[in-house]
């Protein structure tokens, strides 16, 4: 326990020298980006001075606005030391109208390549082929995957699903369609799987049930299909379904790794399952990279480990700076652990699921 | 507090997912249920065909044996229920507490649950018109008059996503198992009870417990059964009814909008009627759809919603444990209050009268539940929007309408207690499509004879009589037990 509470310490003074670094980086005039220099003109503080760890960034920022992705053109976010510099041009919502846009260069490989840290090789083989089946298009995801491959060895095979199509669809009641197009998708699916040989599968739960449904009306299983390891994000998936997931369809056979992440994040680590975790997946933000909190949606304080409360993220990199941004999600405040020494989210689910109804879809 | 498993095929599967059931008055949790995810459901119907299979491998004849036998334990017998017992008066109690609906009541839909698994030959034998058992159980055979016929089961199992507020739906599903069909139930939230009770009854009197799954879940798990079972039943609202209207798999039991007509050769002896009148609005706490929901006349029709109000207005609410208790309670937060705003809103109309005003407040609204007590409205004209609605508590519009307009404006009825002695008027209204189950006479329309079947056949449902030929020879050594 005192090793872990050093670790804590130690995860917290990185993580404030962190913030303090990120945040002189972007309101500095030599390196920031416009957005960034003009706003800090506007607000008539210098963050570049007064902000010199976490805590001075939580009182002095207000909630990043999710519009300023959308109305503002992307190379107001470039920072002055990548001038010149040829950016990716990620997008996430956008169901109906502007999505929101993040730029990068560099951020997606690092993410990914730390991830590539984690997995086990007897789940994902290094030098073999992998098959993303999932929204791909203008998404960090997919770069992010094929990148992952790449740095294990290995290439990947992709099938797209175009997930603003499939929302508007049920929005629109129309779920023969949606039924349908999903039918589709894992047609394409199985049959680079039948056709080629793949071990690794990145998709998303309702994905990986009906490509499993599929095997197993032939008589076979996903395992029979050469999978050894599935990564799943995308949607919610509580103890129970993600239990489901592990022991029916991936039959305790295939490595299995949850994943929460998002465009402005990155990527978030879980804690790998025990048997007390009940399957409750709990992740852990890329610190210091990016930084999670769970807060009281009334109060916008932290709620105490083990409550419900909406997910807050800052993402703290030299190409993007975004504080205090309020997730459309909610989770459970965790306890830091060994391999993550800082608070984590737990059983991550759309803000508000239990009062209202969300369309996550078919995908 | 009880923990209640999904039953996968009869094999209890613990959940991390649970629902409380709560006791609507007290706040009690009676009972913490598991939830089911979708595609539990969606794997376990790869073995539905083992369901009937293994119900095939069971005597028609015995099976109806078994029910008896259930019917019996059911009302009588200590019975495992999840990882506790179950008695008699537990069941009446906790079903009581999360539906609200009285005790006394639920001990009445027990006796009546029992009476239809103990005649359970009996409504078989009206259920097939006679049928012989070995046909059904054979897929053909030959009728007494030398004709071969063949019925074909058109599912393995029957799905049913079963509501949460009318425990004596339950009727429907009892002669299925004997028909060698399995069960898959998707039990209301709030009364998970019967369908329970019954798979324990069942099973103890000898039913293979793979032949019944029950899935306890939310609209995902409901919408997962119908996409699931090439048979379904599912209970809702009109817009329910409509969305799967001409869809042959599922039977759609929706509200019923059954009435009371009132030939004009009887109405002036209007006041004959009032107990029969009274009770088919306000027996059994006027939930059921076979409860009235209208009184159409073409004349007295003042008179009699003053007398009808007169009667039922004054009621109480009662708490549940009362024998005396009439009106059940609402245990959906907002229901109560948002039925009696659409009630409310209709009185503006010109021409609709709120008759039980006098008899006080209607709305009784409290810590966790609601009740509405019993309503009587007068619309002068059958064309005005309360006229022609049905509500879950004890509700009736007495309507005045010329009695020749009576069968076009009812609209769908699925109970029509027609008095009358009016033949001609009464061969209309035995061609009338729009009406269910018709009772030409002074009946109630609560009044149900157990041997005529309710909404539809189920075995027309499930069995799809089809031209079957054979050689004579093959024909009569099959059927001859050859």
């Amino acid at each position: 326990m005192a090793e872990l509470n050093q670790k804590i310490e130690e995860a917290k003074v990185a993580l404030d020298a962190h913030v303090a670094e990120i945040v002189k980086w972007h309101f500095s005039p030599e390196s920031g980006c416009p957005f960034w220099l003009d706003w800090a003109k506007d607000a008539g503080w210098d963050p570049a001075a007064e902000v010199k760890c976490l805590d001075d960034l939580l009182a002095k920022f207000p909630n990043f606005q999710d519009e300023w992705l959308r109305d503002q053109q992307p190379e107001v976010w470039v920072p002055a030391k990548f001038k010149g510099k040829p950016f990716n041009i990620f997008e996430t919502g956008g169901t109906t109208g502007m999505p929101k846009q993040r730029i990068g260069w560099e951020d997606y490989k690092i993410d990914y390549s730390e991830f590539s840290n984690t997995l086990d090789d007897a789940a994902f083989p290094r030098d073999h082929y992998w098959l993303m089946v999932g929204p791909t298009g203008p998404r960090r995801l997919r770069l992010s995957i094929e990148h992952l491959a790449n740095v294990r060895g290995c290439s990947c095979y992709f099938v797209d699903l175009d997930p603003r199509w499939v929302k508007r669809l049920i929005k629109e009641k129309q779920f023969d369609q949606a039924k349908d197009y999903m039918e589709h998708v894992v047609d394409q699916a199985t049959t680079i799987m039948k056709n080629r040989s793949v071990s690794a599968l990145f998709t998303t739960p309702k994905l990986l049930e009906s490509i499993a449904e599929r095997y197993e009306s032939e008589g076979s299983s996903l395992y029979d299909a050469g999978i050894r390891g599935v990564f799943c994000g995308g949607t919610t998936m509580d103890p129970q379904y993600t239990r489901f997931l592990c022991e029916e369809l991936l039959e305790n056979k295939i490595g299995f790794v949850p994943t929460y992440g998002n465009t402005l994040m990155g990527l978030a680590k879980h804690k790998p399952l025990t048997p007390e975790d009940k399957y409750s997946i709990t992740y852990y933000a890329p610190q210091p990279r990016a930084s999670m909190r769970v807060l009281n949606p009334d109060t916008n304080i932290p709620v105490e480990y083990g409550e419900w409360g909406r997910v807050e993220l800052t993402t703290l990199t030299k190409e993007f700076f975004m504080p205090r941004f309020l997730e459309r999600d909610e989770a459970i405040r965790r306890e830091p652990i060994e391999p993550y020494p800082w608070d984590g989210v737990a059983e991550v689910r759309p803000f508000g699921a239990l009062t209202k109804k969300i369309v996550e879809g078919v995908y | 507090m009880i923990n209640i498993p999904v039953l996968r095929w009869g094999e209890p599967y613990e959940s991390l997912e649970t629902e409380k059931v709560i006791h609507h008055r007290t706040g009690e949790v009676l009972a913490s249920v598991g939830q089911a995810n979708p595609g539990l459901l969606a794997r376990d119907m790869r073995k539905a065909a083992r369901a009937r299979e293994a119900l095939r491998e069971i005597p028609i004849k015995d099976l109806i044996e078994m029910m008896k036998k259930a019917g019996d334990l059911y009302l009588n017998a200590t019975l495992p229920l999840g990882d506790g017992e179950q008695t008699p008066d537990d069941f009446a109690r906790q079903q009581s507490a999360s539906t609200g609906l009285p005790e006394h009541m639920c001990k009445f839909n027990m006796e009546k649950n029992h009476f239809v698994l103990n005649h359970m030959d009996q409504i078989f034998d009206a259920l097939t018109r006679g049928l012989d058992l070995d046909i059904l159980q054979r897929g053909f055979g030959v009728e007494e008059r030398g004709v071969p016929v063949s019925y074909q089961a058109q599912s393995p199992v029957l799905g049913m996503v079963l509501p949460s507020n009318s425990p004596g739906v339950h009727t429907l599903w009892m002669p299925v198992i004997p028909m060698q069909i399995g069960l898959v139930l998707k039990p209301g939230p709030q009364e998970p009870w019967t369908p329970y009770r019954m798979f324990a009854a069942f099973t103890e009197a000898g039913v293979p417990k793979e032949a019944i799954g029950i899935y306890p879940g939310g609209g995902d798990m409901g919408a997962e059964t119908v996409s699931r079972c090439g048979r379904v039943m599912i209970f809702g609202s009109t817009a329910t009814v409509k969305n799967y209207s001409g869809n042959e798999q599922v039977q759609v039991h929706g509200p019923g909008y059954s009435k009371i007509l009132l030939g004009d050769d009887v109405v002036d002896q209007w006041e004959d009627y009032l107990d029969l009148m009274a009770d088919s609005i306000y027996k059994n706490s006027g939930r059921g759809c076979i409860n009235c929901s209208g009184v159409w006349a073409s004349r007295h029709t003042e008179e009699i919603a003053e007398a009808l109000a007169e009667r039922i207005g004054p009621y109480e609410v009662k708490d549940p444990t009362d024998p005396e208790a009439g009106l059940a309670a609402f245990t959906v937060p907002g229901q109560a209050e948002a039925v009696w705003g659409m009630i409310e809103e209709g009185c503006k109309e010109t021409g609709t009268t709120h008759v039980t005003e006098k008899h006080g407040p209607r709305l009784e609204q409290m810590e966790r539940c609601d009740y509405i007590r019993p309503t009587i409205l007068h619309c002068d004209s059958p064309d005005l929007k309360m006229a022609n609605t049905e509500y879950m508590f004890p509700f009736t519009s007495v309507v005045k309408c010329p009695q020749e307009q009576m069968i076009e404006k009812i609209s769908g009825t699925l109970v029509a207690s027609a008095i009358t002695n009016d033949e001609t008027w009464a061969a209309q209204l035995t061609d009338a499509t729009n009406i269910d189950r018709l009772n030409i006479g002074a009946m109630p329309t609560i009044a149900l004879n157990w041997l005529q079947p309710h909404e539809g056949s189920i075995v027309d449902f499930l069995f799809k009589a089809r031209a079957y030929q054979t050689p004579d020879e093959r024909l009569q050594r099959l059927c001859n037990g050859g």
